[in-house]
């Protein structure tokens, strides 16, 4: 993660698990056990926590008028008549790359924000952190605190224990099913949906996905927890490309806290030990052996040994939102100082302002706007009225009875709002040139109108004709325009009018 | 074998007793669950080898073909379009075209069966050849370019005999049976030639008049405009059905050519016929 040294601590002086000889291929998961914790990280990570789910679960519900015969959702993805709506826009299969493009701003997003402030994604709006922490917040207020729940898993099976663990799990499931019911209203109409899925009208698709993302939902939040993020989890292996030295990581001011021990005890610095930051750890780890791969960066043990700190009436910070810089320069600063207020002192001088602009983030924050400028350019410039030409190429062109040329087109108008009004289509090209569309009317001037279809493509064959004696190049350019009722053009393509080779 | 198996001072794991250019690997054991999902998977696969096909000779408890999926695919797509075939199959031709929905639905049908049954001789986008294939996206119609006049030659058929309303016309063969000369035929040749101003040689031109008055006017008519009642092609145009040069002309009067065209009713859909006639109507714009 940088090039300043970890931190060295003896680990080895754990006992190992089993002697190495038999020493298991397969692990079983140590069952992690996260305390409740009170403080400032945590108030701002319910805060978090309650405003994804609120989106989450009531966007869907969100209604906008679209008129006749549209779905009347905001937010909605309908893959049955291929179309994206989004409050007021509407994208269409060839305009998928507005969701790509969305989703590279997403992950440059991701790589400026991480560069700056760690893994605030992982410990804040990941998903899997949020429903982990609505399934533990469920799972605390039925089975109890750590203790308490420690206490259950060893204790007898008897009605207490079957009683709450059916019940968190029921719970689980609840949420589960909520989970992914909403996630189904956004591939269709929230209310009907609801209404089918609950009468058992819904299709099999429906259950399908209702189903896998319940499930998936129960088994990750509720069981498989920090093991998505340590085993699963790619973005945990490639983020330390994102974050240097300068970026806030959750770190463990070792300089302050070591060596640790006894609060009374003089010559012990400020950790005492009390293995509050470890049990309140969702990922179960222990952040005072320094930047670790399991560490979500939650903060959680931020909050726990503030809380422990502020009993023994000494500064908080002991675990603290620092950066790896400020970390070695403390240390640096309090090398050799014997534990107390004046290597505090020192240490806490010795630190700087975080360095925001640095090549890293200059280059995640160019790309960042340049892929939005993009975007919103594209999007600004979006037609919704398009008119397109093939023009037939067996034959090339047709030679008609008084030796005239014919060409033939196909003319699409591809119509992304509701409006019908149909419009007339004019030919630009050389003098002699007449057109004639099948099966339509004319306008006043005779011109062709196009009717275009609501939401649709419509699609006419347009004969294009030079009359015989009339010579024509092997390629001539023609444009073709639509024109509203004003006589505006609202959209024009250019095709060529092929004749034969001189 | 692994040699040195010993505690990461860092980690506190045993290594593997592996060692490259002084790195060593550490023992991490993969999680149980990782090793149930992995048995999952496999269980997952004997069921499904046991279920589907999966080895030659095999053919699966559930009986699963994949031909028959496609059959029953096949079966589904008609039985949806079942209701548009019937109204197609009732409907006629100018019906149809009247009808945006049915007209979408009969061209994008017809060009498939354009392509399939009629492509091979007019061509795919029904531009025809030289030499007896008539281009259907021209203007110029032997047998009449009207939504009726191109069902009734896709029903019926040209010269196939396979049917009484088949379309027929016979040329004399005026070199092969000795109607005319050689010298004769070459003047009616200039004569065809200068309905479209390139006769080279007047006076045979002029010669070959007057026999064209006496042997082809009742069909080609007098200025060459020719008669879709007995299908006899236009000489006035420039479109030529067998070749435009002199010689094409004169092997054409000496011994004339005549294509055939199945009859397609009974072959084809009474519904797939309606569906071509608009698509071969659509192509140069009919009549
Ligand atoms: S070490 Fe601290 S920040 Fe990291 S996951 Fe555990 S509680 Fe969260
Ligand atoms: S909570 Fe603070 S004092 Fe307690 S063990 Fe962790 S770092 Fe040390």
């Amino acid at each position: 993660m940088s090039t300043i040294e970890a931190p060295q601590r003896a680990k080895a002086d754990r006992p190992a698990v089993t002697p190495a000889a038999d020493q298991p291929l397969y692990a079983s998961r140590t069952k992690v056990y996260p305390k409740r914790v009170f403080g400032k990280v945590r108030s701002v990570k319910w805060a978090v926590l309650i405003a994804c789910l609120a989106l989450y679960y009531v966007v869907p519900w969100l209604r906008w008028d679209r008129g006749e015969g549209v779905p009347d959702q905001a937010v909605l993805v309908d893959i049955f008549n291929a179309r994206i709506f989004f409050f007021w826009v509407e994208l269409w299969p060839q305009e998928i790359y507005f969701l790509a493009g969305a989703l590279i701003l997403g992950a440059f997003a991701l790589f400026a924000v991480s560069s700056l402030f760690g893994r605030l994604w992982c410990g804040f709006t990941c998903p899997q952190t949020v429903w982990t922490d609505l399934f533990m917040f469920v799972e605390r207020w039925i089975q109890g605190d750590r203790n308490a729940r420690m206490k259950l898993d060893q204790g007898p099976r008897d009605a207490n224990y079957w009683t709450r663990k059916s019940l968190t799990h029921g719970v689980w499931v609840l949420i589960a099913a909520a989970t992914g019911g909403a996630w189904v209203m956004y591939f269709n109409d929230a209310p009907t949906v609801t209404r089918e899925i609950l009468t058992g009208a819904a299709s099999t698709q429906v259950y399908f996905f209702f189903a896998l993302f319940a499930g998936f939902t129960y088994l990750l939040a509720g069981w498989a927890r920090e093991q998505v993020c340590t085993y699963m989890c790619p973005w945990p292996r490639f983020q330390a490309a994102m974050l240097d030295e300068n970026s806030l990581v959750v770190t463990y001011r070792d300089w302050r806290g070591e060596p640790r021990g006894k609060p009374r005890d003089d010559a012990t610095g400020d950790c005492v030990d009390c293995f509050a930051c470890v049990h309140v750890c969702p990922t179960g780890i222990d952040i005072r052996d320094g930047q670790q791969l399991e560490c979500i960066g939650c903060g959680l043990c931020v909050d726990a040994c503030d809380s422990v700190m502020g009993k023994l009436g000494r500064p908080k910070g002991l675990v603290a939102f620092e950066t790896l810089k400020n970390l070695s320069a403390s240390a640096a600063a309090t090398a050799g100082m014997a534990p107390g207020a004046a290597r505090q002192k020192a240490g806490m001088a010795a630190r700087h302002l975080p360095r925001f602009i640095r090549p890293r983030t200059i280059l995640y924050a160019g790309a960042l706007t340049a892929v939005s400028v993009v975007m919103l350019g594209a999007f600004l410039l979006r037609s919704t009225l398009d008119v397109t030409v093939i023009r037939d190429r067996a034959p090339l062109f047709v030679r008609l009875s008084d030796g005239g040329i014919r060409n033939a087109y196909t003319v699409k108008i591809v119509n992304k709002t509701r409006e019908e009004a149909p419009l007339a289509l004019v030919l630009q090209a050389p003098q002699g040139f007449r057109m004639v569309v099948q099966d339509v009317e004319a306008d006043a001037q005779g011109r062709p109108l196009l009717a275009r279809r609501a939401d649709g493509i419509a699609q006419y064959r347009v004969l294009v004709t030079v009359p015989g004696g009339q010579r024509v190049a092997e390629s001539t350019p023609v444009t073709f325009r639509l024109l509203d009722a004003g006589g505006r053009a609202v959209a024009s393509t250019s095709s060529t009018f092929a004749g034969p080779r001189p | 074998m692994p040699t040195k198996i010993e505690k990461d001072s860092l980690t506190g794991t045993d290594t593997t007793g592996h060692e490259w250019d002084g790195l060593r690997e550490l023992n991490t054991p993969l999680p149980k669950w990782w090793l149930y999902t992995f048995y999952a998977c496999i269980a997952f696969g004997v069921v499904w080898m046991v279920i589907y096909p999966s080895l030659p000779g095999w053919k699966g408890t559930s009986g699963w073909v994949a031909r028959e999926a496609v059959v029953a695919d096949v079966a589904a797509a008609q039985a949806r379009n079942a209701p548009m075939m019937a109204r197609l199959r009732e409907a006629t031709p100018a019906q149809i075209i009247a009808d945006p929905e049915l007209r979408a639905f009969a061209i994008a049908g017809g060009r498939g069966a354009f392509a399939n049954n009629c492509a091979s001789c007019h061509g795919a986008g029904g531009q025809g050849a030289v030499g007896g294939f008539p281009s259907l996206a021209d203007d110029d119609w032997i047998w009449g370019g009207s939504l009726e006049a191109i069902q009734h030659t896709i029903r019926h058929g040209i010269r196939a005999n396979e049917s009484d309303d088949q379309r027929q016309s016979i040329m004399p063969r005026f070199g092969a049976d000795g109607l005319l000369t050689r010298a004769q035929i070459d003047d009616v040749a200039e004569h065809v030639l200068s309905l479209t101003n390139r006769a080279t040689d007047q006076a045979a031109a002029t010669r070959g008049a007057a026999i064209y008055a006496e042997q082809c006017v009742a069909c080609h008519g007098d200025r060459g405009e020719g008669n879709r009642e007995v299908g006899a092609p236009r000489l006035a145009d420039q479109v030529w059905l067998y070749g435009s040069s002199k010689r094409d002309i004169v092997a054409m009067i000496s011994n004339p050519r005549a294509g055939v065209m199945p009859a397609w009713q009974g072959r084809l859909d009474p519904a797939i016929v309606n569906m071509l006639t608009v698509y071969v109507h659509s192509l140069g714009g009919g009549e």
